[in-house]
């Protein structure tokens, strides 16, 4: 089951086992190490950064972008793919500074409905069998023309007590990092650990078994973007703290940077073989990649080329660490 | 109905597209009251040429399977107009020069898609993906500099019509033309078909799978890339947020013209009908007095309705 058989048919059994569960071990090491590398690329460049002040700056904006990698990977472990996270969290941004600034309940509301769109969206996926992809593009129009509607220009402003709940300092450890180690940690248990995050995994993995034992694929779908949706709400929130106004394209290449950050974390397109830890600590490397290429002033044309190369670089290492599961040696 | 037509209607699901591209039409022009009828047609062929150029290509991605997708274009197209006006600098006499350089720039990012697909053996989306993100940087850093205009030549040729049909129109006509002759009669069109149905079938029965991609990369990348250079020559220079509205488009015209998302089903006819389809909705809400929120809005519904409608359609078929 874990390696192909054919290929190591002839090796020991105890040697096969080792080394394949080395290099499992080894492929689920490699978002960690990619992290470490680069922070202390970081460090080494720019000692300063190795601050309280310093690592605040550097992963303020990862926060959001981890959290829209979680959604992303939700929507990726039962085997879809959602195109319009960029957009769906620029709406919520623009619903924060508009509606939830003068109009709480009302905000709260739109918020709400938000996440009922996107159980909405799993639903329809699901019974109607239709290309997730499709459907996300064109809801991504649906957001960014709403986007639009609240908010024709770029402007707004944040409620008061969200921008205070970004900006909290907690003693020794920034806000980011702890919210980061929170986020991997609980959904690490919620969806690695218990019997309900196996089973939703498990809709990606073999749909047919999940359904055979009783379960509703349908429900999980409803569940797993709802889920989705509630923290693309999440991130959009975050992200209007800090900026404090917005507009309607402000998360635009959070899509693309989703997607990738689940990548770069270990996670793959199909079977439900996804990480929540790692998909954080991606979301945390494609950030850095950013901030190292500033510390070594390439000029800020080539930050999202350098994201790709370093995604193409830790893709590369993993086929490598994948060829050596199939053929121990 | 008797079933013979509606077998017929089964078997060209591409007839869909133009009849709803139709429809939108006569509602338009019922709401300005049979004014400029002409005109928006001549103008619909105009934008949908750029549309259906792309759709082709991605077509073809899609047609080798399910999870193959080319989303580069949008880079790519970015990265092409840009380089494509600075070789020409202006110059009629750089014409050539210029679109020899996107067709080479072209090949090579097909080449790049299908060596990061093939070697580091990732997902079609996320090494296009990739592979987009630094074409994006590429044509950031390229097209920084001051925007050059067409050559006079090449402007006349992008924006040109006879009798209100435009010359580009007439090209990607053809151009679809020859394209379906070649998916439905040559053995490569053929061969991506079979492969979308059953790669590992279409391995056994002897056709080189990895070769059959790598084509179809390397064409899609192709078609891509003179999109960038003609949509340049036609807008009167590059931008770099030019290519951005070519990845929705390019996949929903592919869905919308009745191609199957699950590969190995495929028209080329429904491209332009879709294409066609797509500019005049946006027109449409236009003359409705739609502002431009409501213009998305609706769109991305009828993309949604009709993806709905579509796959609807094949389960009933099933």
């Amino acid at each position: 089951m874990n390696a192909p058989l054919n290929s190591v048919a002839r090796a020991p059994v105890a040697t096969r086992n080792n080394a394949a569960r080395r290099a499992r071990m080894l492929r689920a090491a490699l978002p960690a190490v990619s992290l470490v590398v680069l922070l202390a690329t970081i460090f080494i460049m720019q000692p300063r950064a190795m601050s309280y002040m310093g690592l605040n700056l550097m992963l303020n904006l990862a926060v959001p972008i981890a959290l829209a990698t979680i959604a992303q990977m939700l929507i990726i472990s039962v085997n879809d793919l959602d195109l319009s996270m960029g957009s769906f969290i620029s709406f919520v941004a623009c619903v924060a500074v508009t509606l939830l600034d003068q109009h709480p309940f009302l905000g709260w509301l739109a918020l709400a409905g938000c996440v009922g769109v996107y159980a909405l969206l799993g639903a329809l996926i699901h019974s109607r069998n239709l290309p997730s992809i499709v459907v996300t593009l064109g809801m991504s129009f649906i957001w960014v023309g709403g986007a639009i509607l609240l908010l024709p220009s770029p402007g707004g402003t944040a409620p008061q007590w969200l921008q205070a709940l970004v900006r909290i300092k907690p003693p020794l450890i920034p806000l980011a990092i702890i919210v980061c180690i929170v986020l991997g940690l609980a959904m690490h248990f919620f969806l690695m650990r218990s019997t309900v995050g196996v089973v939703l995994r498990g809709a990606g993995g073999n749909p047919l078994a999940i359904a055979k034992a009783g379960w509703s694929l349908l429900r999980i779908k409803v569940a797993m973007y709802a889920m989705a949706g509630g923290f693309g709400v999440l991130s959009g929130l975050f992200l209007v703290g800090l900026t404090t106004s917005a507009d309607a394209n402000v998360a635009l290449r959070y899509t693309l940077l989703s997607i990738a950050g689940v990548i770069l974390g270990g996670g793959e397109f199909v079977g439900g073989r996804v990480s929540p830890m790692g998909a954080v600590l991606g979301a945390l490397t494609l950030v850095l990649a950013g901030s190292l290429l500033s510390f070594i002033r390439i000029s800020p044309d080539w930050q999202i080329g350098a994201q790709g190369a370093i995604l193409i670089f830790v893709l590369a290492l993993r086929a490598a660490v994948n060829r050596l599961e199939v053929r121990p040696l | 109905m008797s079933t013979s037509s509606l077998a017929a209607l089964r078997g060209k699901p591409w007839l869909w597209s133009f009849l709803a591209a139709l429809l939108i039409w006569v509602a338009t022009l019922v709401f300005t009251g049979g004014q400029g009828a002409g005109a928006l047609l001549s103008g619909a062929l105009a934008f949908s040429t750029f549309f259906a150029i792309v759709g082709i290509g991605q077509m073809f991605v899609i047609s080798t399977g399910p999870g193959n997708i080319d989303l580069s274009i949008p880079a790519n197209i970015a990265l092409s107009g840009a380089l494509g006006m600075k070789l020409m600098d202006g110059q009629d006499a750089n014409i050539w020069l210029g679109v020899i350089g996107v067709l080479g720039i072209g090949v090579l990012v097909g080449c790049g898609n299908f060596a990061l697909i093939r070697l580091l053996r990732i997902p079609p989306i996320i090494a296009t993906l990739s592979a987009s993100f630094i074409l994006q940087s590429l044509a950031i850093a390229y097209g920084r500099s001051v925007r050059v205009p067409p050559p006079e030549g090449f402007y006349t040729f992008a924006t040109g019509r006879v009798f209100g049909v435009p010359y580009l129109a007439i090209v990607v006509i053809a151009v679809a033309v020859l394209m379906g002759y070649v998916l439905t009669r040559t053995r490569y069109g053929r061969s991506v078909l079979a492969i979308g149905q059953n790669a590992r079938a279409a391995e056994l029965a002897g056709i080189r799978v990895g070769r059959m991609r790598f084509a179809t990369y390397v064409l899609c990348a192709v078609f891509g890339s003179l999109c960038g250079l003609t949509l340049a020559g036609f807008s009167g220079g590059a931008s770099l947020g030019m290519g951005e509205e070519y990845l929705l488009a390019s996949i929903a015209v592919v869905v919308i013209g009745g191609t199957s998302v699950a590969g190995g089903f495929s028209n080329v006819p429904g491209i332009w009908g879709a294409s066609l389809f797509l500019y005049l909705l946006v027109s449409m809400l236009n003359t409705f007095g739609a502002s431009a929120g409501v213009r998305l809005i609706l769109t991305g519904l009828i993309i949604i309705a009709v993806i709905t409608a579509v796959s609807g359609r094949k389960n009933a078929r099933a």
